[in-house]
This record gives structure tokens, C-alpha cells and sequence, in this order.
């Protein structure tokens, strides 16, 4: 294609969006509307799933050294195989003194009148990479030499994986659903905002353009269009977003509930939005004309 | 040029025989007038030759192209040797007369060069000097008749087919017109035009197809309209 005709074709694509700007309107804002509400509900799930997370951590296991190890150097040194075991995400050794200062500091000191450190073990708090492997990992942990016990929460970490679970499971059925609706309401608008571009496009069949011709400008104001709407959204889903999490934060203050922030997602956002939106803007503008097409 | 041999043209969604047999030849560089009442199959018969609609059976070649067998991406460098003129004029209507006239040249990949120098030039032949920059809907119904004519003839093609094109123009004016489709065919360029205007066909001495009932039912060069209008 020559420079000057692309030129012309990029022009012409700029000058249809601004004389049917009502219809230009109606799309972007479509296209808007439905990737927030697609956003919004992405968002929430991975909140609710960065939340699951947040607390599946707090749900550590202990690894008790055997008591024939008293010596603290020693019970140390089996950090490294304790951290080489499969699913192990972090490890920390806490002494047997640590370990009674910590449950001393929990309880009456009356009550722990003539307790002996030497009750307490040796221990590592381990966390893991994925617990739903809990029973799997404890039971590698065991076989660890020099660990004697180790002690899980398993029912609860079963819960949290049904949980977790639950919420991927419709957060996807419900942006799957989201997608289509989007889809067709978009398709629709697009077709709306091309339905008096018919005539002229019967028009220009007749002097003898080719579809390549007549589609190019339609691909330009689908793509500008499909930016703008995407771009509007961006900015739009990114207010909502500090608002609402603002507002939950005042009301929520000193609780266990932390956010996402809208920094770490902001490009993920961002793409996710600048593509479906140029995606919907240009396959939608070129099914739209293509039946307008066949003259 | 047009050759269509026992052509006939049955509407399938009305079951309607728009043309029955019709044979029929326009020699390159003529200048013909088609003429007959309405409903005979005047506008069925251009329709076929832009190939917007195909025929039932019979076959038809336009400027050498087989409209019988043409694929559909092939159309457009067919239309490109056709300028067609509708009655309803089809200008676009956000597009300055300019525009309208030069997209026509766009279409068809001329430089900017070549359409700056000649735009201007068929705006002119047309007598529209001094109304570029307006739009369609900013002027008369006989300005707007001969943007339609300029975009026809930017292209110099070799047939110009118009439908009806004097139908909302004063006597005046259609005689205006009749004169200029009189002079783009002295340059050579094959003329077809449909029309109802008795006069205006007996004005000239041209050669004169009448149909009715999807017939041709006379072909002269006595120049005379020979179908009387009830
Ligand atoms: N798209 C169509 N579908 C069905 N029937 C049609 C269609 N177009 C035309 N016809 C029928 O075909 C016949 C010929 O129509 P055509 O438009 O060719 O007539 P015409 O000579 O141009 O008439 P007019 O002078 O009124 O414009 C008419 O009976 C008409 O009703
Ligand atoms: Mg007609």
C-alpha cells in the first residue's frame, strides 16, 4: 500500500469517529462499562484469593527436634535438610528458651511457676508453598533424622484449599459469563454505531473499491476507539479501585484485612484492558460491515 | 460497451420476471437512451451491467468483463471502468463536495498529485467552481446531480450509466445536463442513460431502446421516444 493512501485511510479513520461521534460515544462508553465491571470483579477475586493466601500463612507448621538433641548448635545444623524438603517455603529455628519465653509471655506467670526450659524443644516454624500438600509435606518432615514430631493443622488447611477453590472456580464462571455478555452487548453497540455507514459503503462498492479499501478505516476506528475505551477504563477501574479500598481500609483499621495495591496489578490491568479493547474494537467494526460487504 | 445475450432477470423474493429474453448491444463510444414505463425493467437492466444484482440465465459482458462468471473480488476493477449515476444522486453526506469526488480517485490508488490537479478539473467541467468546501446537504438538488456526475467522470471511465439522472432536475437544467453527457461522449466515452423525459429524448438525435414487460420492444437511431406515456 502506498504511504499517501495509507495516510488518506488513517485520516479517513479519524474523521469517522469524529462525525459519528454520538455512536463513537456509545461505543467507547460500552466498551468502558463492560471492562470495569469484567475488572472489577477480576480485582475482587484476587483480593479474595491474595486474603486466603494472607491467611493460609499464619497457619504455620512446628517441627519439634528430637529431645536427644539439646545442644542448640546441633539442633540448628538441621535447618538445611529441614528446608529441603519439598513444599518447604521458609524455615526458622526457635530455641527451646525462645520457645517457653514465647509461651511464658501468653499465660499467668503464676501458673508456669517451676516450669524447666527442658519441657520445651528445640523447633523450626515452617510455612508452606502449598497447603494443600499439608499431609504430604508433614509426613516428609517426619522422616527428616532428628525430627520427632511435627504438628499441622490439617483440617484447617483443607478448608482454606475448598475455599480457595470455591472462590477460582466462580470468580472464572462468572468473568467466562462476563466476557460473553460483554462480547455480544459490544458487537451490538458496534453494529448500531455502523448501521448508517451502510449507504456509504454501497457507495463506495460502486466507484470500485475494494473491501480491503473500505474495511482499513473501520480497523483505524475500531483500534482508536477500542484504546480510548480501554485507556478510560484503566483510569476509571484505578479511582474506583483507591475509593473503595480507601473507604475499606478507614472502616477496617487494625484489622487482619490488607489489600491488594492497585500499583501491583496496575499493568496487568492495563494490558488486560488495552487488549481486549482493541480486540472487541477491531474484530467488532470489521463483522460489523461485513455484510454490508457483499454488494 | 454491453452485450447481453437472451438475458432474463426473475426476482426470486417476489417471483417477479423483470426481464424476459432481452437482447441487447452498446457498441464502445456510443450513445444510447433507454426508455420505457415504469416497472419494465429499466433499473433491472443497469443493476446488471454495475453487477449489483446477477441474472437469472442469458449472458452479459460488460467492457469485456463476463458478468456471468465474475468473481465477486473481481468487481471492483470492473466498476472501476463504469461511472454510474444513481437518481437519488448517493453522495456522502459528511463528506464535502470535494471529498465526495475525490474519494472516487482515492479508491482507485491515484496520488495526491494526480488527484489535487484533477478534482478541480471535473468540478469545473461540471460547473461547480467555488462549492468544494460544502457539503451535500448545503446545496440544490441540481448541484448535488452534478457531484454525482463529477465523481462518475473523475476516473475517465469508459462507460458512464445513469439512472433517471435528470428526475429532480427542472427542464432547464436536464437539457444542461443532456448537453454535458453530449460532450463527455464526443471525448469518447460510452453513454447510457435511463430516462422518462419524452422531450428530452426527442430533443436529440440519439439512438433509442424502449422496453416494457422486461422486452425490448424497439431499437432505433431515428432518435425518437417511441413509447407514449399515459
Ligand atoms: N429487489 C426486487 N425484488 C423483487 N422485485 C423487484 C425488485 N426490484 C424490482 N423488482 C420488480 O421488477 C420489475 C422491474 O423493476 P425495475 O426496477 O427494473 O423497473 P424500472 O423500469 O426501473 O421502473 P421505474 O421506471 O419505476 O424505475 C418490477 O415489477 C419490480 O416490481
Ligand atoms: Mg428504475
Amino acid at each position: 500500500m502506498r504511504l499517501s493512501r495509507g495516510g488518506y485511510l488513517i485520516r479517513e479513520g479519524f474523521r469517522s469517529i469524529t462525525t459519528h461521534s454520538f455512536m463513537s460515544f456509545a461505543s467507547v462508553t460500552i466498551i468502558m462499562a463492560c471492562l470495569i465491571i469484567m475488572g472489577s470483579v477480576s480485582l475482587l477475586s484476587v483480593n479474595i484469593d491474595a486474603l486466603i493466601k494472607d491467611l493460609e500463612n499464619q497457619n504455620e507448621i512446628v517441627a519439634f527436634v528430637d529431645d536427644s538433641i539439646s545442644d542448640e548448635d546441633e539442633a540448628r545444623a538441621l535447618e538445611s535438610a529441614v528446608a529441603a524438603v519439598e513444599n518447604v517455603s521458609s524455615v526458622e529455628f526457635v530455641t527451646r528458651d525462645e520457645a517457653m519465653d514465647n509461651f511464658m509471655s501468653n499465660y499467668d506467670d503464676e501458673l508456669m511457676e517451676g516450669i524447666d526450659e527442658t519441657v520445651f524443644r528445640h523447633r523450626f516454624i515452617i510455612h508452606l508453598t502449598d497447603i494443600a500438600l499439608m499431609a504430604q509435606t508433614k509426613a516428609n518432615l517426619e522422616a527428616v533424622t532428628g525430627i520427632a514430631k511435627v504438628k499441622a493443622h490439617i483440617e484447617y488447611a483443607n478448608t482454606f484449599v475448598t475455599i480457595r477453590n470455591i472462590v477460582s472456580i466462580v470468580s472464572l464462571v462468572l468473568i467466562v459469563m462476563l466476557v460473553f455478555v460483554s462480547v455480544f452487548i459490544m458487537s451490538n453497540t458496534i453494529k448500531l454505531a455502523t448501521f448508517g455507514r451502510r449507504e456509504e459503503i454501497a457507495i463506495m462498492k460502486m466507484v470500485g473499491a475494494n473491501n480491503g479499501f473500505i474495511r482499513l478505516p473501520f480497523v483505524v476506528e475500531g483500534l482508536v476507539l477500542g484504546m480510548l475505551g480501554g485507556g478510560l477504563a484503566f483510569v476509571a477501574e484505578w479511582g474506583i479501585y483507591e475509593l473503595l479500598t480507601g473507604k475499606l481500609m478507614g472502616t477496617l483499621t487494625g484489622s487482619f484485612i490488607t489489600v491488594v495495591p492497585f500499583s501491583s496489578v496496575a499493568l496487568t490491568v492495563l494490558a488486560f484492558y488495552m487488549g481486549t479493547g482493541i480486540l472487541v474494537g477491531v474484530f467488532g467494526g470489521v463483522n460489523a460491515i461485513r455484510n454490508y460487504l457483499k454488494v | 460497451m454491453v452485450r447481453m445475450t437472451d438475458v432474463t432477470k426473475v426476482y426470486e423474493s417476489s417471483g417477479t420476471v423483470a426481464l424476459d429474453g432481452v437482447d441487447l448491444s452498446i457498441n464502445e463510444g456510443e450513445f444510447v437512451f433507454l426508455v420505457g414505463p415504469s416497472g419494465s425493467g429499466k433499473t433491472t437492466i443497469m443493476k446488471l451491467i454495475t453487477g449489483e444484482i446477477h441474472a437469472s440465465s442469458g449472458s452479459i459482458t460488460v467492457n469485456d468483463f463476463d458478468m456471468m462468471r465474475i468473481k465477486r473480488r473481481k468487481l471492483p476493477k470492473m466498476r472501476r471502468t463504469l461511472g454510474v449515476i444513481f437518481q437519488d444522486y448517493r453522495l456522502i453526506e459528511n463528506m464535502s463536495v470535494y471529498d465526495n469526488v475525490a474519494f472516487a480517485m482515492r479508491v482507485v490508488g491515484a496520488s495526491g498529485k494526480e488527484i489535487s490537479r484533477r478534482v478541480p478539473y471535473v468540478l469545473e467541467l461540471v460547473g461547480l467552481e467555488g462549492r468544494e468546501k460544502r457539503l451535500p446537504g448545503e446545496l440544490s438538488g441540481g448541484e448535488q446531480q452534478r457531484v454525482a456526475i463529477a465523481r462518475a467522470l473523475v476516473n475517465s471511465p469508459r462507460m458512464i450509466v445513469a439512472d433517471e439522472p435528470t428526475g429532480n432536475l427542472d427542464p432547464v437544467r436536464s437539457l444542461e445536463l443532456m448537453l454535458l453527457f453530449e460532450k463527455i461522449n464526443e471525448m469518447g466515452t460510452t453513454i447510457l442513460v435511463v430516462t422518462h423525459e419524452k422531450e428530452l429524448v426527442n430533443a436529440f438525435s440519439k439512438r433509442v431502446i424502449t422496453i416494457d414487460g422486461g422486452h425490448v420492444i424497439s431499437d432505433g437511431m431515428d432518435g425518437y421516444y417511441s413509447y407514449e406515456i399515459e
